[in-house]
């Protein structure tokens, strides 16, 4: 037991990298690949959990990978601002699994289900890997490792335009990752080092060159690219639209979370606070950014007649929340943006997951389609309902959480506009899910169109313990609250 | 003419502007994947160049030499050429079902294939 709990890091990582191949030969055998990769998203979320459990017992963990010290050896690194990421990915992982066995049924082809879920398994240990590494080029070949498999997913849609997004994807994707590369050759020919602890503490003696400066913009635009942030976002809408339903609830919940953490690692761990804030007056880039895509994505979710493109859109907003709060660089507002990744996690899964449930239906989700669809699946769309109010921001629900403390670390900011902003912008939110609700609920079906019935149990199951999640959280807020608020000490405090 | 003996950089800026301008300006799906492997590469030069040390060595104990090149970043470029090779790869197998698909591999023209959104 003791030896578990040693190589617990590296476990979390090498389970679902070494069960990828083995579900690729699965490839005859469709249930039993699929068997064998939820045993495995749940065996990673186990890890995560005894993970979560060490770290709050006895304090950060270094793990030399193969038993080489750093920083010649890489190291992996688990401390209370990873482990929340560390756990959102596996979360989601496990609980999308039962989801996926019909959903994924119905939308992709038998014979692919092998290769399917075992680059579904790839792109979890990826976004696990660039989570927990405490090495800088570690991260660019983690990113690369999800982005691959996010890519051959995302291609794997029914609808051809898949495969054009996925291309669209992997274009931009690459020119992020490549960006990161030449901002980690920047830094290393500055300190001669790659372990994050190490570049911390070596930066500041270089700090003031050119080299560092450009360095920390490649980085970060870098970064940018791949969690979506307005204007860089425009591989996402296309993206999450098309691909298979499992899919864009993974990855909407995880992906552009991991490189969140990624930013907030790179800005407040390695560079320190004041390097970001204090002399680049990173805040001032951010601010109008996060507020620009809050507020253009937003509109042009409200325009939106396929519902899982307006949820898409509606994903690049959240993205802004997010930063919007690390703009503010406080610890209050950094907390508002870790709890954040948390609840939209949730939320924006359940949304999917309502949706695929509808999918799996009716075969799609315009609005069209959708009207009067409340009487034929009251338990999916009263689901939708609910996360649609925690997306929003209503009191007693997970996104009322987040508002708050965003709010909050607004006014602590003097910053009573952007707290203006933010009340005027949940409204925006407000009229695209009461566009879903209005076809939903009031409206006739079309004549002609062929009834369903509810949603099998394996579909809702998943998606009503999702929601009941955002509901449990946004009363008993303290398990999200005080983790994140954990995260945000820890960033706040750097490495050293 | 100090800036000249750094060629190995001007090289690759050149490279990099070139490919970044490729992957941006062509509409052709094969030509973009050019252009992001010039754009990568580019990268890898810089890397090889920055461990590269006038005189020095590989890194491997000889009597009598005393300067070496540092190993490091070639390990790394070999890793990432992997990582470009799976790239490009996979960039163009997306582009062979582009192709199956629209009969096409002009962005534009597959746009208008798809009508605007």
């Amino acid at each position: 037991m003791d030896l578990l709990i040693q190589h617990l890091p590296a476990l979390q990582v090498v389970l679902p990298m070494l069960a990828a191949p083995i579900v690729m030969l699965m490839a005859r055998a469709p249930r039993l690949a699929w068997a064998a990769t939820t045993l495995t998203t749940w065996l990673t979320l186990g890890v995560s959990i005894l993970l979560v459990q060490q770290v709050l017992l006895h304090g950060s963990i270094s793990y030399h990978m193969g038993g080489w010290v750093p920083p010649v050896g890489i190291e992996y690194f688990v401390d209370p601002a990873n482990i929340v990421v560390l756990l959102i990915i596996s979360l989601m992982g496990a609980i999308s699994m039962p989801f996926a066995l019909r959903s994924v049924e119905q939308e992709v082809d038998k014979a692919k289900h092998g290769l399917f879920y075992a680059a579904f398994l790839l792109a979890n240990c990826g976004l696990l890997g660039i989570t927990i590494t405490g090495d800088a080029f570690n991260i660019f070949v983690f990113f690369e490792i999800s982005a691959l498999a996010s890519y051959a997913l995302i291609a794997m849609g029914k609808d051809r335009r898949a495969v054009m997004s996925s291309y669209q994807y992997l274009v931009m994707g690459t020119v992020g990752t490549t960006f990161l590369l030449i901002g980690i050759g920047f830094m290393y020919i500055m300190t001669g080092t790659l372990n994050l602890i190490d570049l911390a503490q070596r930066l500041p003696e270089v700090n003031d060159t050119g080299t560092i400066r450009a360095a920390f913009a490649f980085l970060v635009v870098g970064i940018s690219l791949k969690l979506a942030l307005f204007p860089l976002h425009l591989w996402l809408p296309n993206a999450y639209t098309y691909a298979p339903s499992m899919i864009t609830v993974f990855l909407s919940a995880t992906a552009t979370k991991v490189a969140i953490y990624v930013l907030l690692r790179i800005i407040f761990s390695v560079f320190g606070y004041e390097f970001s804030f204090s002399e680049l007056n990173l805040g001032y880039v951010l601010m109008p950014l996060a507020m620009l895509g809050i507020l253009i994505p937003s509109i042009v979710a409200i325009f939106q007649t396929n519902i899982k493109r307006m949820l898409a859109y509606s994903s690049v907003a959240q993205v802004g929340y997010m930063i919007l709060g690390v703009s503010f660089a406080s610890t209050l507002g950094l907390m508002a943006s870790v709890v954040h990744l948390f609840n939209h996690a949730v939320t924006k899964a359940a949304l999917f997951m309502a949706l695929a449930c509808i999918i799996y239906r009716v075969g799609g989700v315009s609005l069209d389609r959708m009207a009067g669809i409340a009487k034929q699946m009251p338990w999916t769309m009263a689901a939708f309902v609910l996360a649609g109010l925690s997306l929003i921001g209503i009191p007693l629900t997970v996104g009322f959480v987040t508002k708050w403390h965003l709010l909050l670390a607004a006014l602590e900011g003097g910053l009573w506009p952007v707290a203006v902003f933010l009340l005027g912008t949940s409204l925006l939110a407000t009229i695209y899910i009461w566009k879903v609700v209005e076809a939903a609920y009031l409206k006739e079906p079309a004549e002609g169109a062929q009834p369903v019935r509810e949603a099998p149990m394996s579909l809702l199951l998943p998606t009503w313990a999702l929601t009941v999640a955002c509901l449990y959280f946004g009363i008993d807020t303290s398990l999200p609250v005080d983790l994140a608020n954990r995260a945000a000490e820890t960033l706040m405090g750097g490495y050293l | 003419m100090e800036w000249l003996g750094l060629y190995n950089y001007w090289v690759v800026v050149v490279l990099m502007m070139v490919g970044f301008y490729i992957v941006i300006a062509q509409g052709n799906l094969v030509k973009k994947i050019v252009g992001l492997n010039i754009f990568q590469t580019s990268v890898f030069i810089f890397f090889i160049s920055l461990a590269k040390l006038d005189g020095g060595t590989a890194p491997v104990y000889v009597e009598g030499i005393t300067e070496y090149s540092n190993p490091l970043p070639h390990v790394l470029i070999l890793t990432a050429i992997v990582v470009g090779v799976a790239l490009t790869a996979m960039g163009l197998a997306l582009v062979v079902r582009v192709h199956e698909l629209y009969g096409s591999i002009e962005e534009d023209e597959i746009h208008e294939q798809d009508g605007k959104h």
